[in-house]
């Protein structure tokens, strides 16, 4: 099974300003990532925090302007056929249900597509046979029904499904679910994420769950890396990140997420003087051993003003 | 294959943050459940569009056999509509009837040819500029805003001037020419909003080869704004044709409503008071013109199914009284 | 407890399309001064239609067939609102009952800056206000909702989400109304700004005395903030209950399954994905009120 290891990963923009200036955007500013196999690891943010641009790049749809990823310690070529292998290895689930699956397109061809590509199936027999698999796999049914409908005659949890399938298809061992719940009705989300979870168990897939809700991003993922601007501002393990947040920002989430079953949050800058385990610096030393670490704040005026907000 | 529910889904048409999302409430679900499967059963509008349209494509292809000598001149001339002479006859006695029933071929085929020319040109230039970005984009943004630019009916009265041929196919071409652009302009704005759709990015991630993505993915959803581009190159040919007849520099030979009034006009049909001659075949274009505005708008309905629901609102309006409390 | 401010009986709303949808069905809330009450409840149950109603901006197919709606003045006597028609009714809109919508961002009219936008509502609403008494009301109304008053120069797009939504609650506040109808006035608003824009809320309720009716699907959230909460499944008010009631046991299983949706972020709830099949109206022993 495979590990995904981005390192040092970067965007620029290039945005145009008033008149002939041009500015540049760091929609993502060395972000390194690491997720073992059978493990997820959130990534969480607000709008703009560059989580999903990070998401386009690790699988291919946007170029890093730097850094690079490895699956394995190996590097992957640029070329098409190694990116198509590379997609073989890496798959993606999108966050709307509603216009990730072509609408004048029935479901079976959507989901036999990849099966063909990848070279999963070869023939007929086969191809139906992996379908009714897939479809199994995300506890949709009856097969033959839901192959023959298009994505309007299917509700927003079973697109969704469909489309988790679809990522399944070609049998890859990492799976990025870019916000994969937040566009569904509530009451569905938890099942979806359950059956994310369930198949990463059965199947040692490495995912990256990308969100900004951070009470599944706990529940979910054994680790956390909380993203600000485009730049890592916290990580760890999930429950020492919720628990005993760190930086201000993370401070700032944790209060700010609706939680009536527990005390209000209080705010406390200073809360890392009481847990020494926890690194504060400014570099950020990656997600190496899984250690909690925080940037140091101390001079970054944009915090402060958060911090006097409160 | 319904574009009803994938509009109504789309962030792009309802306008709201992508976080919200579209409001998905029953009232939406609703209309678009309702009219999913029977659209057509309330789409009036394309089948009578459709009707009249395809009644002229038969008078015009039966039109040699109907009346195999619509030109034939006879002593009785400028008299009003008799039994013999349903629409009168003109200045040299020519059966009006039978000149507009011949007239038919030469607008309904402008009307195709015309339409035909200006979708294959948009679509090169506008889908496929769009598909492709880049520097072919660039490229196909220029050549499109080139004639774009350039004043229509000038530049038609110049070509047809040049051209020494006057077919009625020849007029169709340039007619074409000049007005492919504004289409393509639609297409390719058209085209950049599907691109950037999920779908397109699912299959790319999928390992789709571009060519896959352009037929399967992208073009089957334009296909109602190509349908809808067709129907307004034929209409605006035929009245762009009726035009450049009127002025005298269409196809000569009466053959065509256009060239129908073109003679009218020149023996003062008007001011003799002979409204049988030029009453009928600027009544059929008219009525072809509104015919093709009607498909248009069925299929805008379509697309856009909030004009479906004002449709809707008008109705209830005027057959209930206003809701009030109970 | 005092009389209720809005008093809704049995209000019934259906769509008349080629299949009607019954969208509220039967639905009986009251309302009372200065209380935040919170309506939650998942896409298609209703609540977006009936604050629609509420405020009589309702369009066809949409079509009101049962039911009553009683607002009580400050004099004492009580207005039907459903009777409302014509100028009565533009009168009582934005002064007695005013709302803010969902997707603030696309109300705001994207080529006029703020200022006007927000004067138009004392333009159409209350007449004898010169150009001068409107900007400065203007100014005030800014103030109010802690945007600096040079922003009246600005155009929506300049703004962030979180201030846009700021001056579509100023413009709610602007004639005082006694009730606010805030139809998922954060949901695309980043968690902080939302915070933010709830204590504003919370804040402005205490100074105005005005009471809320705060519809959103995010159950957590009204808990956190309203008096009372209501929770509504295709078209019917399945629960009603103050946030410490449910949170101790809740009656219905709609409302337990809502619930249980939304894992405690810091707390130690487990979490279940089971799934919830409605079965249509239950027994009145079943849908238990406060």
């Amino acid at each position: 099974m495979t590990t995904l290891d981005a390192r040092h990963l970067s965007k620029n923009y290039q945005i145009r300003g008033t008149g002939l200036r041009g500015a540049t955007l760091r929609a993502v500013d060395d972000v390194s990532l690491l997720v073992r196999p059978g493990e997820s690891v959130a990534l969480v943010g607000e709008s703009g925090s560059g989580k999903s641009t990070i998401a386009k790049m690790l699988i291919r749809l946007v170029e890093p302007t730097a850094g690079d990823v490895t699956l394995d310690g190996e590097h992957i070529g640029t070329g098409r056929r190694a990116t198509k292998a590379y997609r073989k290895r890496v798959q993606m689930v999108f966050q709307d249900p509603f216009s990730s699956l072509n609408p004048s397109l029935p479901i079976r061809h959507q989901l036999a597509r990849p099966l063909r590509i990848h070279g999963i199936v070869r023939t007929r027999a086969e191809e139906e046979r992996e379908l009714h698999r897939l479809l199994d796999s995300v506890n949709l049914g009856p097969a033959a029904e839901i192959l023959a409908k298009y994505p309007h005659e299917l509700s927003g949890g079973q697109r969704q499904r469909i489309a988790i399938a679809r990522a399944l298809a070609p049998r890859p061992e990492v799976l990025i679910a870019d916000e994969p719940v937040s566009m569904l009705d509530v009451s569905i989300r938890l099942e979806i994420l359950q059956l994310l979870d369930d198949l990463k168990r059965e199947r040692n897939l490495a995912v990256l769950y990308i969100t900004h809700d951070l009470a599944t991003a706990r529940h979910f993922s054994t680790q956390i890396v909380v993203m600000r601007h485009g730049r890592v501002v916290e990580r760890g393990p999930s429950s020492a990140v919720i628990l005993d947040p760190i930086h201000p920002y993370t401070q700032l989430l944790v209060r700010a997420a609706p939680d009536p079953h527990s005390e209000p949050f209080v705010i406390d800058p200073d809360r890392h003087h009481a847990s020494p385990d926890v690194l504060v610096s400014e570099a950020d030393p990656g997600p190496a051993d899984g250690r909690h670490w925080a940037r140091a704040w101390a001079d970054d005026a944009a915090v402060t003003e958060l911090l006097a907000g409160v | 294959m319904s574009f009803t529910q994938q509009e109504l889904a789309d962030p792009d048409l309802s306008g709201s943050e992508p976080d919200a999302g579209p409001p998905r409430t029953g009232f939406f679900r609703a209309t678009g459940r309702a009219t999913g499967r029977r659209r057509t059963s309330r789409g009036w509008k394309f089948w009578v569009g459709l009707a009249v349209c395809v009644f002229f494509a038969v008078v015009a292809i039966v039109a040699p056999f109907l009346v195999p000598n619509p030109n034939q001149s006879s002593p009785v001339g400028l008299q009003p509509p008799s039994a013999a002479h349903w629409f009168g006859t003109t200045n040299i006695g020519q059966d009006v009837f039978g000149q507009v029933v011949a007239g038919t071929s030469g607008s309904v085929v402008i009307g195709v040819v015309a339409g035909a020319i200006t979708v294959v040109l948009s679509m090169i230039f506008g889908v496929g500029g769009a598909f492709l970005g880049g520097f072919w984009d660039n490229a196909s943004s220029l050549v499109s805003n080139v004639f774009l630019v350039i004043p229509g009916l000038p530049l038609l009265i110049i070509v047809t001037d040049y051209v020494e041929s006057r077919d009625i196919v020849v007029i169709a071409v340039v007619i074409a020419l000049v007005s492919w652009a504004g289409a393509a302009r639609v297409l390719r704005a058209q085209t950049l909003s599907v691109r950037s759709r999920d779908y397109v990015d699912a299959a790319r991630v999928a390992s789709e080869s571009n060519w896959r993505i352009m037929l399967r993915e992208i073009l089957p959803n334009l296909m109602p704004i190509i349908a809808s581009q067709f129907v307004f190159g034929a209409l605006g040919a035929i009245l762009a044709e009726a035009g450049l007849s009127f002025l005298g520099l269409g196809a000569p030979g009466g053959k065509s409503w256009g060239s129908i009034l073109f003679f009218a006009q020149n023996a003062q049909a008007i001011t003799l008071g002979a409204w049988w001659w030029f009453v009928p075949p600027g009544l059929c274009i008219a009525i072809l013109g509104a015919a093709l505005g009607l498909i248009n708008f069925s299929i805008d309905e379509r697309i856009n199914p909030r004009l479906r629901t004002a449709a809707i609102a008008k109705r209830s309006r005027s057959s209930r009284p206003k809701g009030a409390a109970a | 407890m005092s009389e209720p401010l809005l008093r809704i009986r049995d209000l019934t709303v259906d769509y008349a399309t080629d299949r009607p949808v019954r969208a509220v069905d039967g639905v009986s809330l009251d309302i009372h001064p200065g209380e935040i009450v919170g309506l939650a409840g998942e896409s298609g149950c209703g609540k977006s239609t009936l604050a629609y109603t509420i405020t009589r901006l309702l369009q066809a197919p949409a079509e009101i067939s049962g039911g009553s709606i009683e607002w009580r003045r400050e004099d004492g006597g009580t207005t039907d609102i459903l009777g409302l028609g014509g100028r009565e009714l533009r009168a009582f809109r934005w002064q007695e009952i005013s709302m803010v919508f969902q997707g603030a961002m696309n109300a705001l009219n994207p080529v006029h800056r703020i200022g006007p936008q927000i004067e138009d509502v004392f333009l159409d609403h209350r007449a004898g206000l010169n150009k001068a008494e409107r900007r400065e009301r203007a100014a005030e109304l800014l103030r109010t909702v802690g945007i600096p008053v040079d922003r009246l120069r600005s155009y929506p797009h300049e703004l962030s989400g979180g201030m846009r939504q700021r001056v579509m609650i100023a413009m709610a506040l602007a004639l005082r109304p006694r009730l606010i109808i805030m139809d998922e006035p954060t949901t695309a608003l980043d968690v902080v700004v939302q915070r933010n824009i709830l204590e504003e809320i919370d804040r402005l309720r205490s100074e105005f005395g005005f009471a809320v009716l705060f519809i959103t699907h995010d159950l957590g959230l009204l808990l956190e903030i309203s008096d009372r909460v209501g929770v509504m499944l295709s078209g019917r008010l399945v629960e009603e209950n103050t946030p410490h009631a449910l949170l101790d046991g809740a009656g219905h299983d709609y409302t337990r399954h809502l619930l249980s949706s939304f894992p405690s972020l810091r707390g130690d709830t487990p979490i279940t994905g089971t799934r919830y099949v409605d079965r249509g109206p239950a027994t009145p022993r079943e849908e238990a009120r406060a």
